[in-house]
């Protein structure tokens, strides 16, 4: 269970780099460079502490919106999600077609996503149902933030997982808030997790703002789901500290202090202190990564701008594919 | 060439989809040791057993959404909903998920599934178990839809469906399931989605229908022979994507046009039908476009005498004819 300094690092380096790409897609809506933003900052920890408990390019990902970091461990490229910034041609997920953060990406196994809440999980029932049918000891997983586990998607999705015994795992992300809702009027309990035992699943809680705790309840979710224990429900309990999407002002419902409040415990600054705290992140290479990170986003967004839109041609289709994609 | 009923033409070629890839299964309330309400399914349990004959809990949306999973992990889903009234909870997973899935990603997924329904009223259905939802759905790009009429082709065309590599609405006449016998060839066939086939060869003018209305059409042409008009039946079998090559060719011959459904008249498929003839037959028109459909209520309703007057049959469409003859 100990992970060697080189996992701990490439862990950090994750969420640096995602928040700092996170960061850069801010300040170029900011300069009306590009026309949309959905953040995943503050999600840092829950995500890449799931990701380092899967196997990119075995495993399967059905994403949402805010799955920035765990869409770059699974392979996603800031090049490629700075073209989603932009909607410029060849972009990964949809060929430009969907807005960005529309996540998808064939080569990683991570199924193509859309807007309304919570349909991917009944897709990641049926991927693990496929799995359970083929003998796959893959796994899948499925995010979502906790406003979505009111629409009836989460619980049709869970429920076959749970009565199939599927190797799924479905990490909420409960950021306190769906957009402007705060979760005790999402729901009378105070813990999404709880909801496993009505499943017949596994459920826990975790500080979504811990990598390494994340990491320990997301290993063994998936051993469970690997060696035929069927689904877990994990809560990971975070907080966004910024606005819904570019196009929100968060300041309309909920203080500042409450913002600040949370910043203090920021996933990053917190991984930082405890890595510094054993010695693993001599200042000097923090400063390397924070180098690294700048390099390879303004390699993105300098790539991004100088690529084409896509044809208007590339609107017209194909519609319908013409061959099968699969086996 | 054994002859069989519409049903069993159906039960065959899923029995032999089934047999000839085993990454076909099928889902759907009831389909497993039951065989299904109407027993389409019949036997497919005890010989594939519950791995492949899977009885989905009572939630309509899981599915299409655990097929649509399936379906881009690379199984080959047949989803049964057990009335096309209840297919509406999946309407969001069949509009935004599985027919946007191949365009949405750039071509990189796609939702390889049949989705079969009962669908149509005549039978004592009542409001909710006797609904025509084609033109809902035909209104989709990158979904298909499909309606047989008779044995063989709905074993032909379902059979097609499981092989297409994009999702197929499989609208299957409930009242036909045993009314409608016909010969099914023997061995190994297929009938392709999208191709109209002109049922019965006419001159005075041309009837457009699809499944129980193509046989009462057929009926209806019959009756009218005897009074000297020569109508030509079309079925169109495949309502999305539409075969509008051989709606005008017919329309070209005959000079006069009638569609003929049981969904109510306003926005219903024949309003396409019709707008078609007039984009591009207009000047081979000797009279106006009619229709023949259900009445603009909220549903079939239960009581006999009121079923009978929603409902098209061979009468009401021959007297429709012989109107449009005389015009």
């Amino acid at each position: 269970m100990e992970l060697s300094k080189e996992t701990l690092l490439a862990m950090y380096y994750a969420m640096l780099r995602s928040r700092r790409l996170d960061e850069r897609a801010w300040v170029l809506h900011r300069q009306g460079k590009i026309v949309f933003h959905i953040s995943g900052m503050g999600h840092e920890a829950a995500q890449v502490g799931a990701a380092f408990a899967l196997k990119p390019g075995k495993d399967w990902l059905v994403p949402y919106y805010r799955d920035l970091a765990l869409m770059l461990c699974f392979g996603l490229t800031p090049r490629e999600f700075m073209l989603s910034l932009f909607g410029k041609q060849s972009e990964a997920s949809s060929g430009a077609r969907q807005m960005p953060s529309h996540f998808g990406l064939r080569r990683a196994n991570v199924v193509s996503t859309s807007a309304p809440v919570a349909t991917q999980i009944p897709h990641a029932a049926g991927i693990g149902l496929g799995m359970k049918m083929r003998g796959d000891d893959a796994v899948v997983v499925t995010g979502i933030g906790e406003g979505s586990t009111s629409q009836g998607e989460w619980y049709e999705g869970l429920n076959w997982a749970a009565v199939h015994k599927l190797p799924m795992i479905c990490i909420v992300q409960n950021n306190q808030y769906a957009i402007s809702v705060p979760s005790h009027k999402q729901m009378a309990i105070p813990n999404v997790a709880d909801r496993a035992a009505a499943f017949g699943m596994p459920g826990a809680v975790v500080d979504g703002n811990d990598v390494l705790a994340v990491y320990r309840v997301m290993m063994d979710a998936v051993t469970r789901a690997r060696t035929g224990g069927g689904p877990t429900l994990i809560e990971a309990k975070t907080y966004r500290p910024v606005p819904h999407s570019s196009d929100d002002d968060d300041r309309s419902y909920r203080t500042r202090e409450e913002v600040a409040e949370w910043k203090k415990r920021d996933p990053i600054l917190l991984f930082k202190g405890y890595l510094e705290s054993k010695g693993r992140l001599p200042p000097a290479l923090n400063d390397d990564y924070e180098t690294r990170v700048l390099a390879e986003v303004d390699d993105a967004q300098k790539f991004a701008e100088a690529a084409p839109y896509p044809a208007i041609e590339s609107a017209f289709g194909p519609v319908y594919a013409a061959e099968a994609h699969h086996a | 060439m054994p002859e069989m009923t519409l049903i069993e033409a159906i039960r065959q070629g899923m029995d032999e989809e089934l047999a000839r890839d085993d990454c076909v299964f099928i889902t759907g309330e009831d389909v497993g040791p039951r065989g299904g309400v109407f027993r389409a399914t019949q036997g497919l349990f005890e010989k594939y057993g519950p791995k492949r004959i899977i009885d989905s809990p009572l939630a309509e949306l899981s599915i299409v959404g655990v097929g649509i999973g399936a379906a881009v992990y690379g199984m080959r889903p047949i989803c049964e909903i057990q009335f096309a009234d209840f297919i509406f909870p999946a309407f969001n997973q069949i509009l935004n998920e599985a027919a946007r899935m191949f365009y949405r990603s750039g071509g990189e997924w796609a939702a390889p599934m049949v989705i079969r329904a009962p669908y149509g009223g005549g039978v004592g259905g009542g409001l909710y178990h006797s609904q025509s939802v084609e033109a809902f759905f035909a209104h989709i790009p990158g979904l298909k839809v499909v309606i047989p009429s008779n044995p063989k082709d709905a074993k032909g065309l379902l059979k097609s469906a499981v092989r297409d590599p994009n999702p197929v609405l499989f609208l299957e006449p409930k009242k036909g399931y045993r009314l409608i016998k016909g010969f099914v060839p023997e061995g190994e066939y297929t009938v392709p989605i999208g191709p109209a086939h002109v049922s019965r060869e006419g001159a005075d003018l041309t009837v457009f229908a699809y499944g129980i209305m193509h046989y009462y059409c057929l009926q209806a042409a019959a009756l009218v022979a005897k009074e000297g008009i020569s109508a030509e039946v079309v079925d169109l079998r495949t309502l999305l994507p539409v075969d509008k090559a051989a709606i005008v060719a017919s329309v070209r011959k005959t000079g006069k046009a009638m569609i003929v459904h049981e969904d109510n008249l306003t926005g219903g498929y024949g309003g396409e039908v019709a707008a078609i003839i007039a984009d591009e037959a207009f000047a081979d028109l000797d009279a106006p476009v009619k229709r023949l459909c259900g009445p603009d209520v909220p549903g079939v309703p239960f009581s006999h005498p009121m079923q009978d007057w929603f409902m098209p049959n061979p009468e009401k469409i021959a007297k429709a004819m012989k109107e449009l003859a005389a015009y």
